[in-house]
């Protein structure tokens, strides 16, 4: 019986020469990350066990990207445990502000992931490293304490589901329109504990950072992973960040799914996903819901061809009057490419706040908070109750496309509505 | 082990910025996130309820923010177990790890009401409504989960198996 491509990679991190959906393993993990809020806690387990080192100092990520820069002085002080962490543990990849980014973007830009390998993040959205063919999901800090004491850690092995994507994409159609009409489709717990792989024509035309998008969002379907088929693409995006020798996984032909799902892309059009679930899918066309704020950023949707995409959209026009839009690169890489193809002008001209890599306003941190009543469309990942701020405010997810119209309109529109 | 308290019940994805929303994330100290445990689901939840009492959830409890601070934030507002018709895998993950005890029980979380009071005995996974009398079974924790509660989460495994 054949095997998928996360059993695969889960069976060689396991030591096994196969695995098969249910079975517990201890697998051997090539990176563990943790974030300014997860890693405090595990920082403190971990000094816990009274242990003089970690598994590997090159194999533990630490990114302050939440409430960094420092938005109070409580966030301060976790930050410092990072801080103080990294320099008496010798970590080498450890990211605070001027040279952080949103870690699911800021890891995939700096090699960090790459094809085969298996990976723990202690910030669920790290299912985004299944886009470049890792095995990579989202723990908890217990977890990410004990794996930096071990440098392994215990999975049930997932069933897989496979989704087939074929056709053209149509006009203003991205990665997140694909993911969002799959979580509409099957649901917020519709992939729970299950592998999804993602596969077809329409995928194999879409580019990492496309694919970024959607394996990033395959936890709002409860999903354990997102995974693709390291194809081209994949090879030269991770030859041109790292010298590793990626080992290349593929699913096997008689692999057994636990369910098959084809969708034809010419009938899906730009999504929104309504509050407060991101299986609420509705087309933007003609939603015309009046709206407060516009975000564009976060691990979802703040790289460079998401930034293109927006400013293809707002260049000479401005945001509505009654619109307040923030625009944030999520890596220092993508700020500085975005001011050099003078796409900071076009925010500007359009009356953008253009802010410094964080997560910030994605989960309500800082950087553009909700009142009560009041509405965002954002590019990010999760629009459930008090998200982005108030409890009684509301957050609509779509592309960059789509968020940038709707800045313009004031209210959410289809690209084609503001032309 | 038994737990007996009375019942708080909610639906379907309650996620984790519900049960501790990220604006009380920059601290994680356990006394005070159990100040605001469930708050943005409920916001008198914690004034309302005592010691030992039992959440009863739907669906996929639990679902969104990798954050532990959440089953930290129910275990220190002295909340005794979890009950859902399914929980999603983080939280399930970080709940068996960190020591939070929950309980997959479909029939139970669908026919409970809140305001019973409940007896859950861990040993045989019995759930017992004392208001009506009825009995419900949860599913059985397969072998090596067992194993990692009986240690007394996944931090004394490590010690263990470290020799620490």
């Amino acid at each position: 019986m054949g095997m998928t491509i996360t059993e695969k990679i889960l069976a060689a991190h396991a030591g096994k020469k196969t695995v098969s959906p249910g079975e517990l393993i201890e697998a051997k993990l090539d990176l563990v990350l943790g974030n300014d809020i997860t890693a405090p806690i595990a920082i403190k387990e971990f000094r816990e066990l009274g242990l003089k080192k970690v598994f590997d100092k090159k194999k533990i990520v630490l990114v302050a990207d939440h409430f960094t820069p420092n938005k109070d002085i409580q966030s301060a002080e976790q930050v410092k445990l990072l801080r103080d962490f990294s320099r008496e543990f010798g970590i080498i990849h450890f990211y605070d502000t001027g040279r952080v980014g949103v870690e699911h973007a800021l890891l995939p830009e700096l090699g960090l992931v790459g094809p085969g390998m298996c990976v723990i993040g202690a910030d669920s959205h790290t299912c985004t490293y299944g886009a470049l063919g890792a095995f990579s999901t989202g723990v908890g800090s217990t977890d990410m304490a004990a794996a930096m004491a071990t440098g392994k850690t215990w999975f049930k092995v997932p069933e897989s589901m496979k989704f087939i994507f074929n056709g053209k994409l149509n006009q203003y159609v991205t990665g997140k329109d694909l993911i969002l009409h799959t979580i509409g489709d099957i649901g917020v717990d519709g992939a729970l504990y299950k592998a999804m792989e993602f596969t077809g024509s329409t995928i194999s035309g879409l580019s990492i950072e496309g694919r970024l998008t959607m394996a990033n969002m395959a936890i709002e379907a409860g999903g354990k992973n997102g995974i693709f088929k390291t194809d081209k693409k994949t090879i030269q995006y991770s030859s041109e960040r790292s010298n590793k020798n990626y080992k290349v996984y593929e699913s096997d032909k008689d692999a057994v799914y636990a369910e098959i799902r084809e969708y034809d892309t010419t009938k899906i059009e730009p999504l929104v996903a309504f509050p407060h679930l991101p299986e609420k899918t509705k087309p933007a066309r003609g939603s015309g819901v009046k709206i407060d704020q516009v975000v564009i950023g976060s691990c979802t949707n703040g790289r460079i061809e998401d930034l293109r995409l927006a400013a293809k959209i707002l260049k000479g026009k401005k945001a509505h009057k009654d619109i307040r839009l923030i625009v944030i690169p999520a890596t220092q890489a993508v700020y500085a490419q975005a001011m050099k193809e003078g796409l900071f002008d076009i925010f500007l001209r359009a009356e953008a706040a253009i802010s410094t890599p964080t997560c910030g306003p994605c989960l309500g941190g800082h950087m553009g908070i909700l009142a009560k009543g009041e509405r965002c469309v954002a590019t990010t990942n999760r629009n459930f109750v008090g998200r982005m701020g108030h409890p009684g405010s509301e957050v609509y997810l779509a592309n960059p496309a789509v968020a940038a119209a709707s800045a313009v309109a004031g209210k959410i529109v289809h690209p084609d509505e503001i032309k | 082990m038994k737990s007996t308290g009375k019942v708080w019940k909610f639906g379907n994805d309650i996620n984790t910025d519900e049960i501790i929303p990220a604006r009380y994330l920059n601290v994680s100290d356990p006394k005070e996130l159990a100040k605001h445990c469930m708050e943005d689901a409920d916001p008198d939840f914690i004034k309302k309820i005592s010691a030992g009492d039992i959440i009863v959830a739907g669906k996929n409890f639990g679902c969104g923010s990798s954050r532990e601070h959440a089953p930290i934030a129910i275990k220190s507002a002295n909340i005794s177990c979890v009950l859902a018709e399914s929980f999603a895998r983080i939280f399930y993950r970080n709940c068996l790890n960190m020591g939070l005890p929950i309980l997959e029980a479909p029939e139970a979380a669908k026919e409970i009401k809140e305001g019973n009071t409940i007896e859950i005995n861990f040993d045989n996974g019995e759930i017992t409504d004392k208001t009506t009398g009825k009995v419900y079974k949860a599913k059985p924790f397969p072998p090596f989960m067992q194993d990692l509660i009986a240690k007394g989460g996944l931090m004394n495994k490590i010690r263990s198996e470290l020799s620490l």
